[in-house]
């Protein structure tokens, strides 16, 4: 059932890549909207209290250990649910952007989803290595293909970085598959059962670590992060921050911590306080930056800080709340990198001070990128305020300190959101954007999609909560310290 | 006349066969000369089939004799390639100097 | 009546979202009517609501769906409506019905009519969501939503930067308390397993919880208060609040959403009686704020800014009486407030409205004859606020000030008085500069000057008769009249757990003292307007320009320099730390070490590459010394 979500989209992907029909951005929604459709009937058999679904189990590499073996509980198809949601919007957002070859582009967009449903769906150790580096491939030749200006140097950088990140995740999963009991196994099970010395479990933990915190960003591993998003193709940023970095999310809570619990009583502090560190850091910067795309870039490294650290505490409180904000940080992410992108289209720059005014001439536009940004604001009632609202409670209930600290982003949250919209849309219209045009039909359903989902999520979070809660309830059973 | 190669001691094979290669290790890295750099290729590979061609004799045993016949191809198989190619450098470089050969670094 | 409570803030929101998405294409008036009607009944449901608490004597509760569920955390998307909620709702509803009514001829001009009815509605919203919610979360629903709802209206002509900005700082303070409200609700939530009201206050009332941890509460819910009611050190905001339409100011920045501080203490009155500490520390806020705010009043020359600064003043002594323990004082003082402060503001708009925008009173003057409705109102409302016998101010302060002569002693009651004179001499000063005298203003503006039209005058009117008449709901116990104390009976109705909602506070002195404080609070608020007659209707006495001003009147009227104080304190620090950490230390320091990486390699790259020089010769040297190496390890 679940083998569907992967090989779709990657014989997709395939198919537009060799045949290059001319359609090809329809095609690639086409197959998109039928893994979306697919995701959804998925969610509609599933059961959240039911253990496990959708299995799929077949001998690989028998004579390794190595199965393809896929599995999906209530945190897997949340995160499927966010990917196969998201990426349909993303091709759709790409639409008339003429990105040359189209059929490559919307073949390596497709290839991505494949890939990210299989790190998500794998169940087996080097399974999940090996999707979680397939997912970098087709983002790389996006970021390096279709970029901005400078971009060969700052794809080459991000490809590097994450690679090497992920290499020590490589080597700590190794490890543990080696103090497997023979035949060894990379079965999820298998190695989470294996269990080490406290010494052996620092090192394998901060090798999952430093893989995971490349990729989210955590603190100080971001660099990467803002050029990167900054230099890529509208998409490429989307595909970056709305739903590949949670990848390193996702790790966290089904390999890293499972894997090493031993050594997390003397990780957390560090971790968190590093997580925390860059939610106030990225904040501070953010609050300067005058290229738009930039500062979401760095809103972004805070937020996901936020939800590292919930992870991290490992409590109920900050573990849902992660999950739950994994999702609509995708949502809002994706609405606010799209609404820079009609900005940068319309009026050929990213900088605050050429904006201002476009209210007047784009109201319907203005309204949609104020309830994404309200919802990035977690202003109650919009879908950011409950996971946002969870998260900080987790923390606070590791240390009520570290939680104070982490609470501070609800305050520079304001400052810089509220300051770039005020520069962008308010103030007295220039001859620029005096000409502003309002959003096309397009664009309209993009923007208005996020806003409804915002809307939605704000009011019924359970929805989401639901669907993962004895899934959370089981894992943090199974991994105690 | 298996007496008469048994009569000359072991040693003397090993000895001479030593310095033979001596010979053609020295060639290889003292002369620019190409075609002399291949002679002395051959002149040790020559020390070891002389070499294995003597003990297989001392030892009776023919599987050493096998392994020189082999060697002698791959030897003249070799040689044809070599040449061929050194046919090719001189055609380009108009000198058989293998120093003037650097291209290939960095 | 159950069924029906959710459809009391919903029916505004779904006002909002009619305005807000067909706004555009409908005439003004059927805008205009869907907004206030959906106000309208709102306040008919209130009604039905209210009636129904008084009659059953006991909370209405409602939940509409489950919210969310993590853990031991249920929050459901619930309402309670009890004694002081359902009082609340009335005060929201009906006075939000009047400034709806009021804006469709203040706002008739504008571009953004709808618009603004559609903000408006979104504001009832949230302040029902906060005053109906049956647990903290909601209330924080609401209390976030009014603080947008107050960042949209600040800025609601938004091509002006400074509005803007206004804007910004009104929902970025704001911020900083809900952040307080946030860990308050933590440790609610830690201490007491609940964040539902019933539930904390039950558990309170059976099992004892360390004081400390109900000072820390305490003090973390105050410190919201203190963001959203403006007081000492968050209230900067609330005057440049004022940069938007006057109705706004009147509905969220008077009557309502600054009220929400006040709220929220009086509905947790059962943690806050518990911990001394807190209460100082309320009253102490309260009264510093009270005085400064009434100082800085004394200079303010823009119609509005004396407003502001009035309701940061009246606000400070609202949090005094509830520092005395005197909660419902506090909500009859809100409740009479409201009245008067909506109907000043309203004036204040009217005036405005008739000058053609002009706010600076020291253009004005000599207003009383062109715009005789205003100025009668106008006139209510200033002797109500100041305190002059038998109107409803004299009635809430009195009570309060009493009770600061009680619980506080003289001190505390000389501090109040001393704000209470202060109000008297700003507020006779505006009222006199603005409608004695002779016109100041241009020609151009004496030409135009009108009285507003009926949807205008008429909300006018009716806030004047409750600024009269509004002392009734709740008359001192010693004048032995009747409904004596009917509000803070009102109040006092039992919760789900039998307990009093807001409990009344006795005070244990004689009635002849009584009889004396109030005496002497009489004489000195119609001395100090009498004062004011004589100062301000004279044409040499008007204000001079700021320039010209030096010593204390200068310190009053920079506002004590509190604003460039937090400008030179944390705004410019922080931004300068912004660049700072941007170039200093994420692109050259930490970034600096990840290039870094990656240059070292390249640096050993490059000199390693050397020994690849492409000489044949250099390779076989090696390559044989290395066999030779080998061996020589090997045999030896």
């Amino acid at each position: 059932m679940s083998l569907y979500l992967i090989l779709i989209p990657i014989l997709g992907a395939l198919a537009l890549l060799l045949f290059r029909p001319n359609q090809a951005n329809a095609w690639a929604l086409g197959i998109s909207l039928a893994v979306q459709a697919w995701t959804l009937f998925l969610l509609s058999g599933f059961n959240p209290d039911g253990g496990l679904q959708f299995g799929f189990d077949t001998p690989w590499m028998a004579s390794a250990g190595l199965r393809f073996h896929l599995e999906a509980d209530g945190i897997t198809l949340l995160l499927l649910l966010l990917t196969n949601l998201l990426t349909p919007l993303i091709i759709f957002s790409s639409f008339n952007r003429h990105l040359k070859p189209e059929a490559r582009y919307y073949g390596l967009v497709l290839l991505m989803q494949g890939a990210l449903n299989g790190v998500f769906l794998a169940w087996d150790g080097l399974l999940f290595y090996i999707f979680y580096e397939l997912a970098l491939i087709p983002i790389y030749f996006i970021c390096a293909i279709w970029g901005g200006a400078d971009r060969i140097r700052v794809t080459l950088k991000f490809f590097i970085y994450t690679f090497i990140g992920s290499l020590f995740m490589l080597v700590a999963l190794l490890y543990v598959y080696l103090k497997t009991p023979a035949p060894h196994s990379f079965q999820w099970a298998d190695l989470v059962a294996v269990q080490l010395s406290n010494a052996e479990a620092w090192w394998v933990a901060l090798g999952f670590f430093l893989a995971f915190a490349v990729k989210m960003p955590v603190f100080p591993f971001h660099t990467w992060q803002p050029d990167t998003y900054t230099t890529s193709p509208t998409g490429g940023t989307m595909l970056l921050s709305a739903i590949m970095l949670k990848m390193g999310i996702y790790g966290v809570i089904r390999w890293m911590i499972p894997l090493a619990p031993e050594s997390m009583h003397t990780w957390m502090p560090v971790f968190v306080g590093l997580s925390v560190t860059g939610v106030v850091y990225a904040s501070i910067i953010a609050v300067k930056q005058s290229d738009l795309k930039r500062l979401i870039a760095y809103s972004s490294i805070a937020h996901v800080g936020l939800i590292a650290a919930g992870v991290l505490v490992w409590n109920k409180m900050g573990v849902q709340g992660g999950i739950l904000q994994m999702l609509n940080h995708g949502i809002n992410v994706l609405g606010l990198f799209f609404a820079v992108d009609i900005l940068e289209r319309r009026l050929g720059s990213r900088s605050l001070f050429d904006m201002g005014g476009i209210a007047k001439s784009a109201p319907v536009f203005a309204a949609l990128f104020m309830i994404i940004l309200l919802g990035s604001l977690a202003v109650p009632l919009t879908n950011g305020f409950p996971g946002e609202f969870l998260l900080l409670f987790g923390v606070w209930q590791y240390n009520p300190w570290v939680g104070a600290v982490a609470g501070l982003t609800i305050i520079f949250g304001a400052v810089y959101l509220l300051r770039a919209f005020g520069l962008s849309m308010f103030g007295a219209p220039n001859s620029q954007t005096e000409r502003f045009q309002d959003v096309h039909t397009g664009e309209y359903v993009v923007l208005g999609i996020v806003a409804a989902l915002v809307l939605l999520l704000g009011f019924f979070p359970q929805l989401i909560l639901g669907l993962t809660d004895s899934s959370v309830d089981r894992i943090l059973g199974a991994v105690q310290f | 006349m298996l007496p008469i190669v048994q009569s000359v001691p072991i040693d003397y094979f090993v000895y001479l066969c030593t310095a033979l290669f001596a010979i053609g290790v020295f060639g290889v890295l003292i002369r620019r000369n190409a075609i002399v750099v291949l002679m002395c290729v051959e002149l040790m590979l020559n020390a070891v089939n002389l070499l294995l061609a003597a003990f297989s004799t001392y030892l009776s045993d023919a599987q050493g004799q096998i392994m020189v016949f082999f060697i002698m191809v791959v030897a003249a198989a070799e040689a044809a390639v070599g040449l061929g190619i050194l046919v090719m450098i001189y055609r380009n470089t108009k000198s058989t100097d293998i120093s003037l050969l650097d291209n290939l670094k960095w | 009546m159950q069924t029906l409570i959710p459809l009391i803030p919903f029916l505004p929101l779904i006002g909002f979202a009619v305005n807000g998405l067909f706004g555009g294409r409908m005439p003004k008036s059927v805008s205009g009517w869907i907004g206030s009607g959906s106000v309208l009944l709102s306040f008919l449901l209130s009604v039905m609501a209210f009636m129904e608490v008084s009659a059953t004597h006991a909370p209405i509760r409602s939940e509409v769906y489950p919210f969310m569920s993590v853990g031991s955390l249920h929050i459901g998307f619930g309402f309670l409506v009890d004694a002081l909620s359902a009082w609340m709702m009335l005060i929201v509803t009906g006075i939000g019905f009047l400034i709806h009514v009021y804006s469709m001829g203040y706002m008739h001009d504008d571009d953004g009519f709808s618009r603004f009815f559609a903000y408006l509605n979104l504001f009832i919203f949230s302040m029902l969501l906060l005053v109906m919610g049956d647990n903290f979360l909601m209330l924080f629903f609401g209390w976030e939503g009014v603080g947008l709802c107050s960042y949209l209206l600040i800025g609601f002509w938004y091509t002006n930067r400074d509005y803007n900005l206004a804007a910004n700082k009104a929902f970025i303070m704001n911020r900083i308390g809900d952040l307080g409200l946030l860990l308050g609700m933590f440790l609610i939530f830690h201490t007491f397993g609940s964040l539902q009201y019933e539930t904390v206050f039950k558990h309170l009332a059976e099992n004892p919880v360390e004081t400390g941890v109900i000072t820390s509460i305490c003090l973390l819910l105050f410190i919201g208060a203190i963001g959203k009611s403006a007081q000492i050190p968050l209230y900067t905001w609330l005057p440049d609040a004022m940069a938007g339409p006057t109705p706004v100011s009147a509905l969220i920045h008077a009557a309502t959403m600054v009220t929400a501080g006040i709220y929220l203490v009086a509905r947790c009155n059962g943690l806050f009686s518990l911990s001394h500490e807190a209460l100082q520390v309320v009253a102490v806020v309260g009264m510093a704020t009270s005085v400064l705010a009434a100082l800085i009043g004394l200079r303010q020359n823009d119609i509005k800014k004396v407003l502001a600064y009035s309701t940061v003043s009246q606000l400070g002594l609202m949090f005094v009486a509830l520092g005395m323990g005197a909660y419902a004082s506090a909500m009859f003082h809100v409740t009479t407030h409201a009245f008067f402060k909506a109907l000043l503001f309203l004036g204040a708009g009217s005036v405005i409205h008739a000058m053609g925008g002009e706010q600076d009173i020291r253009n004005m003057g000599g207003l009383r004859k062109h715009l005789p409705v205003t100025f009668w109102v106008f006139l209510a409302g200033t002797l109500a606020i100041s305190g002059v016998p038998v109107l409803s101010g004299f009635f809430s302060k009195d009570e309060i000030l009493a009770h600061t002569f009680d619980h506080g002693g003289p001190i505390w009651w000389a501090l109040a008085s001393f704000s209470s004179l202060l109000t008297a001499v700003y507020m006779g000063r505006l009222l006199f500069l603005t409608f004695y005298g002779s016109f100041r203003g241009t020609h151009e503006q004496a030409h135009h000057l009108h009285e507003s039209p009926a949807t205008m005058t008429i909300p006018l009117i009716i806030l004047a008769i409750l600024s009269i008449a509004g002392g009734l709901l709740n008359l001192p116990h010693f004048m032995h009249l009747e409904p004596s104390q009917w509000l803070a009976h009102w109040l006092a109705g039992s919760d789900a757990n039998g307990q009093a909602v807001v409990p009344m506070t006795e005070v244990h002195i004689l009635p002849s003292t009584e009889w004396m404080l109030m005496g002497v609070a009489s004489v000195v608020a119609i001395v100090a307007l009498a004062y004011t007659y004589m100062v301000y209707t004279k044409p040499q006495n008007v204000p001079a320009p700021d320039e010209q001003l030096s010593g204390w009147g200068k310190i009053l009227a920079g506002k004590f320099y509190v604003d460039e104080l937090y400008d030179t304190l944390f705004v410019r620090p922080t931004e300068a730390f912004s660049k700072t950490l941007h170039y200093y230390v994420d692109v050259w320091a930490i970034d600096g070490v990840v290039e870094g990486v990656g240059k070292g390699f390249q640096t050993l790259g490059a000199t390693f590459r050397r020994l690849q020089n492409g000489n044949i010769e250099y390779y076989l040297i090696g390559m044989v010394a290395g066999g030779i190496g080998l061996l020589l390890t090997y045999f030896l």
